[in-house]
């Protein structure tokens, strides 16, 4: 760890080994956490708000209401060989992700762009040119969008904006094929601060600076060591050794141990993302919402986060965490016992039943989804007297069990894609993919469809408390706690701030002794 | 007939209660038995009863074995746990030797072709892939008890077999098979008469190595969703949570492993014990 | 012998058609595929990531296509990786596996056996009792026990080994250790069962009474049959060994293949269940060809034959 100082090399937990390191195939945050090391987007982000920054951009115009962008690119932003990048780059990257053949799972990300959707969907008759992506001349790129997105620059920081370099692509043939050796260390052509050194799948990913990036004067770490390590207590162990400067994760059963024993390196960070239940509305007893808030009512949710959680999460009275993008919902999920039990009485009584059957509630195995049902069994048990028969499964028996509607009550979580409310209250449109609780609700669709075409953020926040209030009322989903990012970190490790999406820019990254400003 | 093997029978058992670790181990399992039979109740607590304001207690009055992290008693979840891992453990090692012997004798007896065949089968179904096996299982008949027997069941009794046929194949040349032989007796008198009691040692000291495997095979299969669903314990499942916080709060994991532990040596003792008492040659002493 | 040779080599093909057969329609009937994840992905990309993979054809068509393949040493891309072709991913893992295995088996035979020879020698006495009880508690120990402990003790607290990782011999000491030990515990128990039956038969006893020294005894004549059941029990034991161990894999961070093993199956990976499957079959009918020669030469009688 000393020598480390000298050598700035970060040696960083990644959780788990990438699926890819296409940024228009990727899916995961160990993606992220690789993507952005290698590749930058037209803008860059602030390492303590997310705030955009310049970044291939150097500057930018917004026109017609915020429906058009006009970036101007720098003329010294390279590729990792050499190659300049220009506007074109981008509108081949984005036709690339949009190219229905590809099958890009994040594709969606890109719909704000004039005919994306439709493009993507091929629900018209469109040509690629179509899609709202217009190179003026290799410096100068005109997007178009379909409504004007309030959060349009911060989304261009999600990988699946992220331009590729078009030689490369072309050489591996890899315009409309998952799986190619493109991504592999010698190929692998960049624009971010770092370019790819090594990769040994399951043990390390290997990233060197890049002399050839544009800000290369400001990236002060030399390189960066992603090491895959999935069980959370052998990452503990691993960092307690010195083997590494952060960790993925944190065990929540370790909390009260690694407080007494690392006070000041256990970091409690905000992460935007909502753990919840969802009902299964087809299914009795959920079909009745009386039922459904009763479930609700019953738990104690701060008694949840206090004695169970203990991490430092925050109990969720709404769906949307509070403070997404500035927007503050009125709780509406609360802990009313008394309330609770005479809303399942009232529902007994009706259809003459002495107590309710057996609920059963479906989790994927993991130690800590287990703690949660165990204890919501309890609570559920002592108040409303519902005998909760828990069902373990493994991950993709679980996955088919849910999206198939087998299920009455089940566990799930949200992590928000970018920072606005919209990525989390979208999914309970009336038949969303993600919706998967039978819920539909036309106000709610209503609301939503206002909240989309809206320019004015008080307009927005009064349609998204709308559903919110709509989620509330109807309980669909019984929202539990907000995710709080539980990690260790070297004190050494300077330029790294807690944000909501977990994003940390590297190149503002560097190590120094404890004292060192 | 019966006179002989009433006869043979008695003398096993007087030559095992000579044995002083053999009958020290039968008292000790009696012993785990009986608090696991009867431990859930003398417990003030339920294995699942929650104490939220009780969490991580160490061992002390209140809490014998102290608590885990929800607060829950773990005497009340370990002995709770030991009848379902005896239960799994003893059963399933009895399912697994019964098929293992049968199947290992008949194909080294049988010998030749029938043998290579038989053994073949032992191989696919060593490199069948067992997460999705079990995962098949679940599917095809739901989340059935007696799944988790058919599915450790499986896999327990290959070994088994192959250790079986391999002291077979080494036995059937022996004098006293050919003597047999030529008295004409049946096949299944020599097998179980003759060539059984004779390669019993090691399928006794395979057996006893068995129960551990499969009670924590059994905290394997739970993960899968088979057999032990939460908030109920296994031992299996007790050692495995417990491992993973030993330094925090290392009752969890010594109370369950200890039980653990007890039940292996004395069924270790036990079958050495059984082994030498029911050992044909050792009578000629 | 040769011919014993010959047969297992021709026997063992149809045992890898049958089980690569079971294999790849088990893989396909278990419910979900590679492609679900929790966001789920809208209908028309699934389209195109099947067809893109083939899974759209029948699955019988995607069969005959697997083993067209296969014949042609081609086990595909992995579904779950699919920058990489499973043979790289088996071919990178298999070394680190192999290496760990081997010093494992190493470190169970150098303890297991003379522990359990000695304890059979001296039958009830402390020589007996003592290795037998250290074996019970290396059995009562499983290895996701074990390791953590290990590494407490012998990396955290006195720092001579580290605690994860595979970059060097000294990262090979803890988790041959951890999984050496737990091996040697059943080859002790197993060797002392089949010592003590060999011990017992007349020739062993006449060459006793006639005044053979105990070594000359055990190695000469009760050794050999006394093996049988420990050598039976090695060559599954020794399949797993180097085809890796997700646990130990896992506690120390090891690119091994267990981890295949286990993810691939997890992932609906059916490329990759198919590879590993198929190379773990081939250890396994190997390593038992091996262990039915090495009986046929332990075995005293059919020396005698000879």
């Amino acid at each position: 760890m000393e020598t480390a100082l000298d050598e700035q090399i970060l040696h960083f937990g990644l959780g788990s080994e990438p699926q890819y390191l296409d940024p228009h195939l990727a899916t995961s945050v160990a993606a992220h956490n690789i993507l952005s090391a290698l590749l930058e987007g037209l803008v860059s982000e602030d390492p303590k708000t997310l705030k955009p920054l310049p970044g291939v951009a150097k500057s930018w115009e917004v026109l017609d209401e915020g429906r058009t962008y006009i970036f101007h690119l720098r003329k010294n932003a390279h590729w990792s060989n050499g190659d300049k990048v220009t506007a074109h780059d981008f509108v081949y990257s984005f036709r690339r992700i949009l190219n229905p053949n590809l099958g890009a799972q994040y594709a969606s990300m890109l719909y704000p762009l004039k005919n994306a959707k439709e493009f993507h969907q091929s629900l018209k008759s469109l040509a690629i040119e179509d899609i709202g992506a217009k190179a003026l001349d290799a410096d100068t790129l005109v997007l178009t969008l379909e409504n004007p997105v309030p959060y349009f620059l911060e989304l261009l920081n999600h990988y699946s904006w992220f331009p590729v370099h078009q030689p490369t692509i072309e050489k591996f043939e890899a315009y409309e094929k998952m799986g190619s050796a493109w991504t592999k260390p010698n190929n692998f052509v960049g624009n971010g601060p770092f370019k790819l050194k090594k990769h040994h799948i399951n043990s390390v990913i290997e990233v060197a600076k890049n002399k050839h990036y544009w800000d290369a004067e400001r990236v002060r770490l030399r390189g960066i060591r992603f090491y895959p390590i999935e069980a959370v207590y052998t990452e503990e162990r691993a960092y307690r050794s010195g083997f590494l400067h952060l960790t993925q994760s944190v065990s929540a059963d370790r909390i009260d141990f690694l407080k007494e024993k690392y006070p000041d390196e256990l970091h409690f960070e905000p992460y935007l993302g909502t753990y919840f239940y969802r009902f299964n509305l087809d299914m009795p007893p959920f079909n009745d919402a009386r039922v459904r808030r009763a479930f609700s009512l019953s738990i104690d949710r701060k008694r949840l986060v206090e004695k169970v959680l203990k991490g430092g999460q925050a109990p969720a009275s709404t769906f949307t965490p509070p403070g997404t993008g500035g927007f503050y919902p009125d709780p509406g999920f609360g802990h009313d016992p008394e309330t609770a039990k005479s809303l399942l009485n009232s529902y007994l009584q009706e259809k003459g039943l002495e107590k309710l059957p057996p609920v059963e509630l479906s989790y994927n195995t993991s130690e800590g989804h287990k703690k949660v049902a165990e204890a919501l069994h309890g609570m559920w048990k002592d108040i409303l007297g519902v005998e909760i028969r828990l069902l373990n499964m493994e991950w993709k028996v679980f996955l088919s069990t849910i999206s198939n509607g087998d299920f009455t009550l089940a566990r799930a979580g949200w992590i928000g894609d970018y920072v606005d409310p919209h990525t989390f209250l979208q999914m309970w449109r009336s038949g969303d993919g993600l919706n998967m609780t039978g819920w539909a609700n036309k106000s709610y669709d209503q609301a939503l469809h206002q909240a989309e075409i809206s320019i004015s953020k008080e307009e927005r926040w009064k349609s998204f408390q709308t559903c919110e209030d709509l989620l509330a009322e109807e309980t669909p989903i019984l929202p539990l706690y907000f995710y709080v990012h539980l990690t260790l970190r070297h004190p050494t490790v300077k330029g790294w701030y807690p944000t909501l999406l977990d994003h940390h820019p590297y190149k503002y990254v560097y190590l120094a002794k404890e004292d060192h400003p | 007939m019966t006179q002989q093997s009433s006869s043979l029978g008695r003398d096993a058992w007087l030559r095992l209660r000579a044995n002083r670790m053999a009958m020290l181990s039968i008292y000790l399992l009696l012993g785990i038995f009986l608090i696991s039979l009867v431990g859930p109740w003398l417990s003030s607590y339920s294995y699942e009863q929650q104490d939220l304001d009780h969490i991580f207690q160490s061992p002390g009055k209140n809490h014998l074995f102290g608590t885990d992290n929800l607060g829950r008693d773990v005497f009340a979840r370990t002995t709770y746990g030991g009848r379902i891992s005896l239960a799994v453990g003893l059963l399933a090692t009895l399912v697994s030797l019964v098929i293992g012997v049968t199947y290992g004798m008949l194909s080294g007896y049988l010998g030749g072709r029938m043998d290579a065949w038989m053994m073949r089968a032992v191989d696919v179904l060593y490199s069948l892939p067992f997460i999705i096996f079990v995962i098949l299982l679940m599917v095809l008949f739901g989340r059935n008890f007696l799944l988790l027997f058919l599915a450790i069941g499986a896999v327990e009794w290959l070994t088994m077999a192959r250790i079986t046929r391999a002291q077979t194949l080494n036995l059937k040349k022996a004098e006293f098979v050919e003597a047999a032989r030529a008295l004409g007796y049946s096949h299944s008198r020599i097998l179980f008469r003759h060539l059984l009691p004779n390669l019993i040692g090691p399928i006794i000291i395979y057996a006893t190595l068995t129960v551990p495997a499969v009670m924590l095979l059994e905290a394997v299969l739970s993960f899968l969703g088979l057999g032990v669903q939460a908030p109920m314990s296994s031992w299996g499942s007790l050692i495995k949570e417990g491992a993973e916080k030993m330094d925090a709060a290392p009752w969890l994991l010594f109370f369950p492993g200890s039980f653990f532990c007890l039940t292996l040596f004395a069924l270790n003792f036990l079958g050495d014990g059984l082994r030498d008492a029911l050992d044909p040659k050792s009578s000629k002493d | 012998m040769s011919k014993l040779i010959v047969s297992r080599f021709l026997q063992a093909i149809p045992t890898i058609w049958i089980i690569a057969t079971l294999t790849f329609f088990m893989t396909r009937y278990a419910p979900g595929g590679p492609f679900d994840s929790e966001r789920a992905i809208p209908e028309e990309i699934k389209v195109k990531l099947q067809s893109h993979f083939g899974l759209d054809q029948p699955l019988f068509h995607q069969y005959l296509l697997y083993f067209k393949n296969l014949l042609r040493g081609d086990l595909g891309p992995s579904f779950k990786y699919p920058d990489w072709e499973v043979s790289e991913l088996i071919a990178t893992a298999f070394p680190v596996s192999l290496t760990l295995g081997l010093f494992s088996l190493l470190i169970a035979l150098l303890i297991g056996i003379p522990a359990g020879m000695l304890a059979a020698l001296r039958q009830n006495s402390w020589l007996d009792y003592l290795p037998m009880s250290l074996s019970m508690a290396g059995i009562c120990l499983p290895t996701f026990v074990l390791g953590p402990l290990l590494i407490y003790t012998l990396s955290t607290q006195l720092g001579i080994f580290p605690a994860l990782g595979w970059h060097g011999p000294s990262d090979w000491v803890l988790p041959s250790l951890t999984l050496g030990l737990f091996y040697a515990s059943y080859i002790a128990r197993l060797t002392r069962a089949g010592m003590l039956e060999t011990l017992q038969l007349d020739y062993v006893r006449t060459a006793r009474a006639k005044g053979a020294s105990s070594l000359r005894v055990l190695t000469k004549h009760a050794a050999r049959g006394g093996l049988l059941p420990v050598v039976t029990f090695l060559g599954p034991a020794f399949a797993g060994l180097i085809s890796g161990s997700f646990v130990i894999e896992s506690i120390f961070f090891i690119p091994g293949l267990g981890k295949f093993f286990v993810t691939a199956a997890f992932n609906r990976d059916y490329t990759m269940v198919l590879g590993t499957v198929l190379f773990y079959a081939t250890l396994i009918i190997l390593l038992n060809l091996l262990v039915d020669l090495l009986q046929a030469w332990l075995d005293p009688k059919s020396r005698e034959v000879r």
